[in-house]
């Protein structure tokens, strides 16, 4: 099933540890004996973007440089301050955070995470990280030497702005695949300037920077070989990258056999394929479509009863597919409400320590075994630019190490057929690929052969 | 559009009139508005053909151009534009308040008010942004060098109204106003949000004449048509009608060419005086028009934040003036990296803050804020008192209310409460959310729960109807399932043990709680220009922030 | 099944009325298209080349549009401006400033004709060299029939690519232009790359040079814009066209556009063709003011704006929106839950509002 979707043939001897090292080193040259002021790594999903960031910190502070870190949301600074401490227990690392944004009293393990309001008081410190909004309150200090900016294309440029002054170099590392950032308020005024505040910090450095060396991760860990290809045509189709593991390497299995009903068939078929489109008759509906919600909450039912267990790369033993191995993805957040309230009423544990229920955004940059999406699209009578945006669909379709399963009803190709496609040109923006509009029939087409309709 | 809306254009059809989309006025209507209403050149982006306007709605200003790919006769009409709009700028610009010294900052004068223009639509106020970049750069007849002077005061006039457009740009500003924008803001017709932007069938719905439903009053100012093929409401511009252009100015205009070139005054002045009865025959409509807005929109009560807003709008109008006493240069053409930065930001807090504000002023606007999960109002049913731990414990009461709202709320998010007399909210955190005891509550607004475990396979429509569901005993008007939401309260209850007076509701009150904050903070400060880091070009060119933009080329020919 | 082997085309031409002239598939009818892509009626029509606005005329509700003789004689001298001595401005943006190009003769007898002409023009401009072509005409093959279309120009570059050439007389200002014909401007310039690429696939850029005033005179500057996005789009739409013939085989035999025809016999052959009505169409659509009737008359929630549906579910008319919010039955569905919880909001606030409890 490689037709052309590989960007390699079947037959080339692809070592993708080989090819991701070599990557790597690229990227640690680059930044600790490059002269470049800036270094970028697009990393596609689950290609070992924190794995990266967490090396290159280390290396950098080995060499004796101190190094601060930029990222974008507080879960984010905490997961880097953890692993960094948790891989170099030597290190000493200071938590910079707001006076009403405690760190997440999981760093309380690490004696040599120094804690702080006041950048002051973490001067000495190897490694600084916090938000980029933390630090563009920090005014008046000698820069640093180095900078590791991390999601940086969820990043605005105008936060950037407020922040590049406190290093001289830095690496930027980021996925451009998922949600752009954006602005409530219009912004078209800017569009075409290369320093328009609304735009992706990525955009706008380059655009200043055109020279700026720049790396990609070619492999994704998480997405299995059967994810991978369609992941990378339809979303990163200029830079396209290869699962880690082959064909034979994840596999997904039942201990109890199916009932014949359509989330059972939807599951086998998942587990087949790693794809799966439950598909319900075509009706027009209201976002939280009681339907379409309940045969989301039966698929992830049907996956606890039925004994689901996972065998990867990881080890030789099986492990059982849990709770918190499995999440649900939706567009709006009155969606995720209704889900873990079907999922409350079939009995089935959603939240910390259970089923990971959320939207797109907050998803963004986390990894399960199984995921279970309500398409975007659903019951939609129109589409809109939100529900269309590329970034919203990859990430809803990027976080499984095993399968992804969607909930949807029929009709959306014709949906997204009937799209108007009347939208404004602003000269000077370069062209963001892939639309969403074609990503989408991308990924229908794809779905399609893995469709079991259901009339529940 | 939300749902609100939606059921408040349906109610506007069956009644075959406007209803209301806000029970309060959210923007400021000055005692006396600049009413501008220009009209453009079709096909021509700097060429205007006429303009009404003034302060006094029985004696407009009128302004045309008589050949309007003329640059003399354009410069005179920005020369004509400026000798109306610049003395009503003027007579705002000396009477001034002083503001109190703060710990930031020294005393000092802001302008008791501001002037006001208004519009009659959004394509308008584009075209007064138009005019500010077009005017702001001509050159002087106090410039010798310049080959097509414009009087003195014309620059200036493109500096104003370039402010005042990008002013309009900040949520909630009022010194320039469409009026389409402004009626929308608090009407709901029975037509889509694209026709509502045509502003003689907006007020048909809004105000219909006598003996006409709101729909054929719209039809009619859209495509009503008189004996002679032109339009009985002429587009409110700056567009004219294509059939006014053709079968009525082209001919006049040509007369007007005709007897210019022959250098025949008489008929030349026949013919300017023709094209401006004909220009004014298209304007006066829209000029009423906005009037009329203006007097629908005084009757309503102005909402208790328009102040606030105001003062900032006049803090900007002050700034301006500023700036032109102390000889700056005309804005640039595009802005550097850090005065976009800094635009965006002072608009994104401008709409936070309008976000909050609406909704505190205008309990039509609360009810969609709770529809949408955004706030909630609720009757306590009990109070619980807690204190925090630590040295000093501080109340932290727990308020366990009912409410009909199902707020998007996961537990630890902070809410807030306006408190009466207070200078800010007070805040609290949503510890629990179920469903109210005895009631029977679906999320997903409405769905049944499902049946359990083997629901997958179950019986179709069995699952879809939930038990009986019985009123509610409460006082809120009842129209679903009820939610019982527990509240920490951790502020505004002074700085003792004990909680302020009045400061923790007691059972049995009806208290709104909001999910966004009341107040905005503003943003750290944005590095200066000069230190525009690397990523985004460095420094901006010393050529670019000392010296005044060049002007801009113009057509060799005299005529466009 | 009756005596019916004629071809789409036959069918059409039908449609269309004896002895009418097929209307091109011109800006205005790709912007239709744009805006409106699932609508049959639309689809129909354009297909069979009927002149809409004499159907709108003949149906008693005529369109608005209409071109002002301002912009028309603007947009006239613009081009010509752009287009003197040779092409000498348009070769300076096209960035061979100084440059002398070949500017083929396309005048040929006939639609059919002037296409030919145009094939041999592209076929013969020699490499090395610029070749322009003034307003060649180019065909694409939409639904089983012939369309013609005429790019303001086709520049052939020295490398032999092919860049098609619009003109528009909107003004780019300091480096901006109005992004909603911007995008018109680009949605019909990936219909003429599609054209040239049915000449010879691969030769044509994506990437288009549009050409308009500077700021507020009467020069011209121009901005490459990249019509892939438009490209992919635009052969989605097209392709679909082909799914005309399912939508006339449903037709009535008897059925045409005729704008001749009597009123009642034209009123209801178009109505025999169902329209997905859309505000939007009123600013791209000859008919959209009978279907915005008859939209109205079936009290279709689409009247009042595609935004509208997408909370409604189920609801389609208004009639059943305002009865689903002042009911009282138990549902499981969310919309009405939604709708009667918002009607009761609104009581209540515009009950506060008018004096009761603050």
């Amino acid at each position: 099933m490689t037709q052309g979707l590989d960007p390699a043939a079947p037959a080339d001897p692809f070592d993708p540890g080989a090819e991701a090292a070599a990557a790597t080193s690229a990227i640690l040259a680059s930044t600790l004996r490059g002269t470049a002021r800036g270094v970028v790594v697009d990393s596609p999903p689950g290609a070992g973007k924190s794995t990266l960031v967490v090396r290159a910190a280390r290396e950098l502070a080995a060499s004796g440089e101190q190094l601060m870190i930029v990222a974008q949301t507080n879960a984010q600074v905490d997961d880097l301050a953890d692993r960094l401490a948790t891989a170099d227990p030597e290190l000493p690392v200071g938590r910079l955070h707001g006076t009403d944004s405690p760190p997440d009293p999981v760093l309380d393990r690490h004696a040599q995470v120094a804690k702080s309001t006041s950048v002051a008081d973490l001067r000495d410190r190897a490694v600084v990280i916090a938000t980029a909004a933390k630090w563009a309150y920090v005014k008046d200090v000698e820069p640093w030497r180095h900078a590791i900016v991390d999601e940086a294309y969820q990043m605005r440029s105008d936060a950037l702005l407020q922040v590049a002054g406190l290093f001289e170099r830095a690496l930027f590392v980021g996925d451009p695949g998922q949600l752009d950032p954006f602005s409530v308020v219009g912004a078209e005024q800017w569009a075409g300037l290369s320093w328009d505040p609304s735009a992706s910090a990525v955009v706008t450095l380059l655009a200043h920077n055109p020279g700026l060396p720049q790396h990609r991760l070619p492999v994704s860990w998480r997405l299995p070989a059967s994810a991978a290809p369609l992941v990378s045509r339809a979303f990163y189709p200029y830079t396209p990258f290869r699962s880690g593991t082959g064909h034979g390497d994840r596999r997904l299995a039942f201990g109890v056999p199916g009932d014949g009903s359509g989330p059972d068939r939807v599951l086998d078929e998942a587990a087949e394929s790693g794809w799966g489109l439950l598909e319900l008759p075509a009706r027009h509906t209201p976002r939280t479509d009681p339907e379409a919600v309940r045969a989301v909450a039966a698929v992830v039912r049907r996956l606890l009863d039925r004994g689901g267990v996972t065998y990867s790369e990881r080890g030789p033993q099986p492990a059982p597919l849990t709770a918190d191995r499995i999440a649900v993805g939706t567009a709006h957040r009155d969606q995720a409400a209704a889900v873990r309230t079907a999922l409350a009423a079939a009995g089935v544990p959603a939240g910390p320590g259970g089923v990971a229920v959320d939207t797109a955004n907050r998803l963004q940059g986390r990894e399960f075994d199984v995921t279970v999406v309500l398409h975007p699209l659903s019951g939609r009578p129109d589409a809109t630019a939100f529900h269309l945006e590329t970034g919203r669909l990859c990430v809803l379709t990027s976080r499984h190490r095993h399968a992804c399963i969607v909930v949807c009803r029929a009709g959306v190709p014709e949906l997204l057929d009937e799209h108007p496609s009347s939208e404004p040109v602003r000269l000077g923006v370069t062209v963001k690929f892939p639309d969403g509009w074609e990503a989408n029939h991308a990924v229908l087409a794809h779905l399609a052969e893995h469709r079991v309709p259901w009339r529940p | 559009m939300s749902l609100m809306n939606v059921l408040a254009r349906a109610e506007a059809v069956a009644a075959g009139r406007a209803v209301p989309a806000a029970t309060v006025r959210h923007r400021r209507i000055a005692e006396r508005p600049l009413v501008l209403v220009p009209l453009t050149t079709a096909g021509e982006a700097g060429a205007p053909l006429g303009a009404m306007v003034g302060t006094d709605r029985a004696e407009p200003t009128l302004l045309v151009v008589p050949q309007p790919l003329d640059r003399e006769l354009r410069f005179a009409f920005f020369a004509g534009l400026a000798a109306a709009v610049l003395p009503v700028v003027d007579a705002y610009a000396d009477e001034v308040e002083t503001e109190p010294a703060t710990k930031n900052r020294e005393e000092v004068e802001v302008c008791a008010d501001a002037p006001q223009i208004v519009v009659p639509n959004s394509a308008a106020l584009d075209y007064v942004r138009l005019l500010g970049r077009s005017t702001r750069y001509l050159r002087t007849v106090e410039d010798p060098d310049a080959p097509h002077p414009v009087p003195v005061p014309v620059p200036l006039l493109g500096r104003w109204l370039t402010h005042y457009a990008e002013r309009a740009r900040t949520p909630g500003s009022s010194l320039l106003v469409a009026m389409t924008e402004l009626l929308t803001r608090h009407w709901a017709t029975g037509q889509s949000a694209m026709e509502d932007q045509h502003l003689g069938a907006l007020l048909g719905w809004i105000d219909p004449p006598d003996g006409l439903d709101g729909g054929s009053a719209a039809a009619r100012a859209q495509t009503g048509r008189g004996p002679d093929g032109l339009l009985l409401s002429p587009p409110a511009g700056p567009a004219t009608d294509p059939v006014f252009d053709n079968r009525v100015l082209a001919p006049a205009l040509e007369r007007y060419d005709a007897a210019r070139s022959a250098g025949a005054t008489g008929p030349m002045r026949v013919a300017e005086a023709d094209v401006r009865r004909l220009v004014a025959s298209q304007l006066r409509p829209t000029w009423d028009d906005v009037w009329h807005g203006v007097d629908l929109l005084r009757a309503l009560p102005e909402g208790a934040h328009v102040e606030e807003r105001w003062k900032r709008d006049r803090w900007s109008f002050t700034g301006h003036r500023d700036r032109l006493r102390a000889g700056e240069p005309p804005q640039p053409r595009r802005d550097d990296a850090v005065t976009a930065a800094q635009k965006l930001a002072g608009r994104e807090t401008a709409q936070a803050r309008l976000y909050a504000q609406e909704a505190l002023d205008d309990p039509l606007v609360m009810a969609a804020r709770r529809l949408a999960g955004e706030a909630f109002t609720g009757t306590v049913l009990s109070v619980e008192m807690t204190w925090s731990e630590g040295r000093r414990p501080m109340p932290r009461p727990l308020l366990t209310l009912t409410t009909p709202d199902l707020p998007q709320a996961d537990p630890a998010t902070r809410a807030y409460r306006a408190l009466p007399g207070a200078k800010s909210a007070q805040t609290a955190e949503v510890v629990s959310l179920t469903p109210a005891p005895g009631v029977p509550a679906q999320r997903g607004a409405g769905g049944a729960p499902a049946e359990g475990p083997s629901a997958a396979g179950g019986g179709p429509a069995a699952a879809d109807v939930p038990p009986a569901a019985g009123p509610a005993p409460a006082a809120e008007p009842q129209s679903g399932p009820l939610w019982q939401v527990v509240v920490r309260l951790t502020g505004g209850m002074g700085t003792g043990k004990t909680p302020r007076e009045g400061s923790v509701p007691e059972p049995g009150d009806r208290v709104t709680f909001t999910l966004f904050a009341h107040d905005q903070r503003g943003g750290p400060a944005l590095p200066e220009a000069e230190a525009t880091p690397w990523t985004h070009g460095g420094p901006p060119q010393a050529r670019e922030t000392a010296v005044p933009e060049a002007p801009d080329t113009a057509t060799a020919e005299d005529f466009l | 099944m009756s005596t019916t082997h004629h071809t789409l085309r036959e069918r059409l031409a039908a449609l269309r009325g004896p002895g009418t002239a097929p209307r091109p598939l011109d800006a205005r009818a790709l912007a239709a298209l744009a805006a409106n892509p699932g609508c049959r009626r639309r689809a129909l029509m354009d297909a069979a080349g009927v002149d809409k606005g004499a159907v709108a005329e003949a149906l008693g509700a005529p369109a608005r549009f209409g071109q002002s003789r301002f912009a028309f004689s603007r947009g006239h001298a613009f081009e010509a401006r752009v287009k003197a001595d040779g092409c000498a401005e348009l070769l300076r943006l096209l960035g061979a400033e100084g440059a002398r190009a070949q500017v083929p003769d396309l005048a040929a007898a006939g639609p059919e004709g002037r296409t030919a002409r145009t094939r041999l023009a592209l076929a013969e401009a020699p490499r090395g060299g610029w070749t322009l072509l003034d307003h060649p005409l180019l065909a694409v093959e939409v639904a089983g029939s012939t369309v013609f279309l005429e790019p303001d120009a086709v520049a052939v570059a020295p490398d032999g690519s092919w860049t098609v050439v619009e003109i528009k007389s909107f003004p780019i200002l300091d480096g901006a232009a109005d992004a909603m014909k911007v995008g018109a401007a680009a949605r019909q310039a990936a219909v003429y790359v599609l054209a040239l690429d049915a000449v010879e696939a691969g030769r044509a850029r994506s990437a288009i040079l549009l050409v308009c005033p500077k700021d507020f005179s009467n020069l011209p500057t121009a901005e490459s814009v990249d019509v892939r996005k438009q490209l992919a789009v635009t052969r989605r739409q097209l392709a679909r066209l082909t799914r005309i013939e399912e939508i006339a085989a449903a037709l009535p035999e008897a059925v045409t556009f005729d704008p001749a025809a009597p009123r009642p016999e034209l009123t209801a052959a178009v109505d025999a063709v169902p329209a997905a009505y859309a505000p939007e169409c009123l600013s791209s659509c000859e008919l959209a003011f009978h279907c915005r009737a008859r939209a109205r008359e079936a009290d279709a929630v689409d009247a009042l704006g595609r935004a509208l549906r997408s909370d409604l579910g189920d609801l389609t008319t208004l009639a059943s929106v305002r009865a689903a919010s002042c009911s009282t039955a138990p549902t499981a569905d969310p919309a009405v839950a939604a709708l009667r919880r918002a009607a009761a909001l609104r009581a209540e606030a515009l009950a506060a509002a008018t004096g009761g409890p603050a």
